[in-house]
């Protein structure tokens, strides 16, 4: 794999379609500067900021932005509010689609078979086996990520964190609770 | 970060070996180039995870197989030169000594093979 790698980099340098330095430097960006924590900062800040949450709601691809987090495909995103009675679920049936600019890239169980189907199937047994247990009257909706959409959730602010700042609050969300197969920690 | 033992997170970091990176910028690149869209190249990979390993395991395999089809198909690259860089790859890695950076002018038969 390693050596069929470098051939195809070698073709794609030596036609010119791509830049060496370039390459290497998304390859850190990736591996350093984008991950999980730049969407627990969305979500601290929608739950600190009702203002800034119905923006989330209006436009979350412009709202996203205004902190700096923006697709490299021009891809749209939504924001998914987790409510009493509502929790959302994101998957991608196709292939592996994912916020990267607010969630870095996925996990491996997010581009695993047996998560893209199942996920869409019986989504309250996957929930279950993620220890994410809900009420029997919480409905869950599963969202389908495309090329072209991607999704953000926004989960419930856990009780008793009146007194906390964005970046306390930015610290309880878990990546798992962005994507839905998880709940923000409780506050230590 | 998930606990669970049925979802395991595999992987702690964001690419478990090298090429996996390479192969992931190689693409974005190749797109943000516009030598394709994002839905040609998720069309493509998604053809290629039918039938991937329940764990996820072969994921960059996969990713790294639709990246060659989908260059093949918009002429970039001929399978034929993909498979001669690839050997003489392999056989400039095998002629490198270990620690030391590997060239494509270390492979043995150099030019005359490609």
């Amino acid at each position: 794999m390693a050596a069929r790698t470098r051939a195809l980099e070698t073709i794609l340098v030596g036609k010119g379609l791509v830049d060496p330095a370039a390459v290497d430097a998304l390859i850190e960006t990736y591996e350093t500067r984008v991950g999980p924590r730049n969407g627990a900062r969305v979500v601290a800040k929608a739950w600190m900021d009702p203002s800034f949450a119905q923006w989330l709601r209006s436009d979350a691809t412009a709202a996203i932005a205004s902190l700096g987090y923006s697709g490299r495909q021009g891809e749209h995103m939504r924001a998914l509010f987790n409510g009493d009675g509502v929790h959302n679920l994101v998957v991608c049936t196709l292939c592996s689609c994912y916020p990267w600019s607010v969630l870095g890239l996925p996990p491996v169980w997010y581009k695993s078979p047996p998560y893209r189907s199942r996920a869409v199937i019986d989504p309250r047994r996957v929930l279950g086996e993620f220890g994410v247990v809900l009420p029997a009257e919480t409905r869950i909706e599963v969202w389908d990520s495309t090329a072209e959409l991607r999704y953000l959730v926004i989960p419930q602010r856990p009780p008793n964190t009146d007194d906390l700042d964005e970046e306390q609050l930015a610290a309880l969300v878990t990546r798992d609770s962005m994507i839905g197969t998880g709940f923000p920690r409780a506050r230590p | 970060m998930s606990q669970s033992e049925y979802w395991p997170d595999l992987q702690e970091a964001t690419f478990a070996e090298p090429w996996q990176a390479q192969v992931f910028a190689l693409t974005v690149k190749l797109n943000e180039g516009g030598i394709f869209s994002w839905s040609e190249w998720s069309e493509a990979l998604g053809k290629e995870l039918a039938g991937a390993a329940q764990d996820g395991s072969d994921y960059y395999e996969r990713w790294l197989l639709a990246l060659d089809g989908l260059l093949v198909r918009k002429h970039v690259a001929t399978p034929a030169q993909i498979q001669d860089l690839t050997e003489a790859w392999q056989r400039a890695a095998e002629a490198t000594p270990h620690g030391k950076p590997i060239l494509l002018e270390n492979d043995p038969l150099g030019e005359a093979s490609r």
